[in-house]
């Protein structure tokens, strides 16, 4: 059973937390997650052009990039984390762009040795799985796709055909950050997604407070926070990982003490 | 159905929207479905007469056309060698060729249902031109614009406020086009149910290059048929000057297949191509992804995406649209680069022996004229697409040239 499948796999329903590699001391605040109880780690690979992020990240990924922060950079971060955390699923998230400007199978050649389960692709719908997708699966990294408001029952079969790992579901129509879904669309949504796929679905976009995550734990399998965290490591540069560890505690306890199928 | 023509260069893109390796949608999910959708209602326009009719009326009582064909006499003389023509785009309605795929993008909108308008903006010649249609079909209209072109562009950004438009200064980014870009991107995926995005260049995705393409050959249509009427035959030459391309493609497209007629972009050399000031894409970039679409990107190792720079802001912009990274590799037209001091000298030379004030994009497109001209014949024939007029520039020129006005 791999990294993934196990976290998901467990009665619970699982935390996925997202942090931008590269930015503050990020080695500590990944670490903070881990201690806080995040099942999955999302790092996300700076881009100069984040076109679906909102301030926030935008703001993470241009701290990161001013530091000078290289794809390399990113991989060590990466492999380093596997070294200290064997068994925590790692995905990487990020844009087309830095992912095939060497070549698709080096790009997953080196998340294969870096020891990262899945990619997320902002930018590679279906339509253009090719560009990244073969070369994914062919090292044995998931290609997790995402769902999306506006992705409609014809279409969302597509989607679901070229994803593995787990289902990532954009609860709002926008970018990251602070916009917030209307629990009543989550659920409704989740339920088309869980009739149509045997994935794990996780629910991210604008989910800030342990409230809200307990909330969307009690429907779908994983819940995903980003951009609040983020925010902390902007705010408290090298007092970051405390409060990082803070926050991340609060959202673990909410989402896993949120019964699956509750709702 | 016909097979397509073994040997065409106009059959492209293929119905992936890809151009060989280039093109594509590389969108978020959340746009992808928005993205089939105005491909399934521009199939659909493009099979109804009446959306050519309501084009093509806009087109000729709106915009002016058909623009004059002109033969360059004293320019000629001047530069000695090929004659010189110029399609004169700069003579529409707003002042440049942008306007032509303004018209046909709104009125898709309005096809659509679509109550909103957005765009983005370099130095605000795509922002009027949206901005006008918006105010002709009574449609909200916000433009997204760098904080740094707001500043250098401060006419164009009153012209748009005149036209009842809203002006959204971007600090996000280095505040240029391409971070308008990203920021009308963001807009768009927020406000998916109302907004129709009126892409500026043939680039962004599928089907973007191909409809902007479409809407902006025109040019090259009318030039065709002018030429016939004027001379009895085909131009030896085209040239026209490349951002993300929109102009040169209206132009070159219905020529393609003409295979006696030699075709050369001109990209945007900035300070040189030695260095990293420049905004040359083909020539100073490399294969990548951005902004929906695979094209030729100023990048760096990482695929980092670098800030294009040339004297006009028209022109810096770090992709290319995705037809000319094909055209490029299938050797079908001949791309170069001018620099900045080149297309200032182009510019004032224009002026000087023609009495036409020309915008700094065709500048670039009027130096690298000049320069072939002398190398051909006195029978040759060179058009050149004079796609924008230079009242928006004369603050630039005059700041290079150290003149205070």
């Amino acid at each position: 059973m791999n990294r993934l499948s196990s976290a998901f796999g467990k009665p619970r329903p699982a935390l996925v937390c997202f942090l931008t590699a590269g930015d503050g001391d990020t080695a500590a605040n990944l670490d903070a997650l881990v201690e806080g109880g995040a099942d999955v780690i999302e790092l996300g690979m700076p881009f100069t052009d984040p076109m679906a992020d909102g301030p926030a990240i935008q703001n993470a990924n241009i701290r990161a990039l001013g530091k000078g922060t290289t794809t390399a950079d990113v991989f060590a971060i990466a492999s380093a984390f596997r070294a200290r955390h064997p068994d925590v699923p790692l995905v990487l998230m990020g844009y087309a762009n830095p992912m095939v400007r060497r070549g698709p199978e080096w790009f997953a050649d080196q998340c294969r040795a870096a020891g990262v389960d899945g990619v997320i692709c902002v930018d590679i719908p279906p339509e253009e799985d090719e560009a990244l997708g073969p070369a994914l699966r062919a090292a044995g990294i998931a290609p997790i796709r995402l769902a999306t408001p506006t992705t409609d029952e014809k279409r969302l079969p597509q989607v679901i055909a070229g994803s593995e790992g787990f289902l990532y579901y954009v609860s709002v129509a926008g970018i990251t950050g602070k916009q917030q879904a209307a629990q009543g669309s989550i659920e409704d949504a989740v339920a088309i997604l869980k009739s149509a796929t045997d994935l794990p679905v996780a629910v991210g976009f604008g989910v800030r407070t342990p409230e809200q995550a307990g909330a969307i734990a009690r429907v779908a399998d994983s819940v995903v926070v980003g951009s609040a965290l983020v925010e902390l490591v902007g705010e408290h540069g090298a007092d970051a990982p405390r409060h990082v560890r803070e926050l991340t505690a609060s959202l673990a306890d909410a989402v896993h003490s949120a019964a699956k199928g509750a709702a | 159905m016909n097979d397509p023509l073994p040997n065409s260069f106009r059959q492209m893109p293929d119905s992936r929207g890809h151009f060989g390796e280039f093109g594509g949608r590389y969108v978020a999910e959340t746009l992808m479905p928005l993205v089939l959708d105005l491909e399934r209602e521009y199939r659909a326009a493009q099979a109804d007469p009446a959306f050519k009719a309501q084009f093509d009326d806009l087109l000729e009582h709106y915009v002016g056309r058909p623009s004059p064909l002109y033969f360059a006499e004293r320019l000629t003389e001047a530069v000695g060698g090929a004659q010189i023509w110029f399609k004169r785009d700069e003579l529409n309605h707003t002042g440049a060729h942008k306007i032509n795929n303004c018209i046909g993008q709104i009125l898709l909108a309005i096809r659509m249902g679509k109550t909103r308008i957005i765009a983005e903006t370099g130095a605000g010649q795509h922002g009027v031109a949206t901005a006008t249609v918006c105010a002709r079909f009574g449609l909200p209209c916000v433009v997204f614009m760098g904080a740094e072109d707001v500043r250098r562009q401060s006419p164009n950004v009153f012209r748009m406020k005149l036209l009842g438009a809203e002006v959204r200064p971007v600090t996000s980014g280095r505040g240029t086009l391409k971070d308008a870009m990203n920021e009308a991107l963001r807009d768009w995926v927020a406000n998916v149910a109302d907004t129709f995005y009126i892409i500026g260049t043939a680039a962004g995705p599928h089907p973007y290059p191909e409809l902007v393409r479409d809407f902006q050959s025109v040019i090259g249509k009318e030039a065709r048929q002018q030429m016939q009427d004027r001379i009895g035959r085909l131009p030896d030459l085209l040239v026209a000057a490349i951002g993300g391309g929109s102009n040169a493609l209206g132009l070159f497209h219905p020529f393609l297949d003409d295979a006696d007629v030699r075709m050369l972009g001109v990209e945007a050399a900035g300070h040189g191509l030695d260095g990293n000031e420049h905004a040359a894409s083909l020539l100073g970039g490399f294969p990548g992804v951005l902004h929906g679409n695979r094209t030729y990107l100023l990048q760096d190792e990482d695929g980092q995406i670098t800030e294009g720079h040339s004297i006009s802001a028209g022109l810096d912009y770090p992709g290319i649209g995705p037809e000319h990274a094909w055209l490029k590799d299938t050797g079908r037209v001949e791309y170069t680069a001018v620099t900045d001091e080149e297309a200032l000298e182009a510019f004032q030379l224009l002026c000087r022996t023609e009495g036409i004030i020309p915008a700094l994009e065709p500048s670039h497109a009027i130096a690298a004229v000049a320069k072939r001209a002398k190398e051909m014949d006195k029978d040759s024939v060179i058009l050149a697409n004079l796609c924008g007029r230079g009242d928006k520039d004369i603050f630039t020129v005059a700041e290079r040239l150290g003149v205070e006005i």
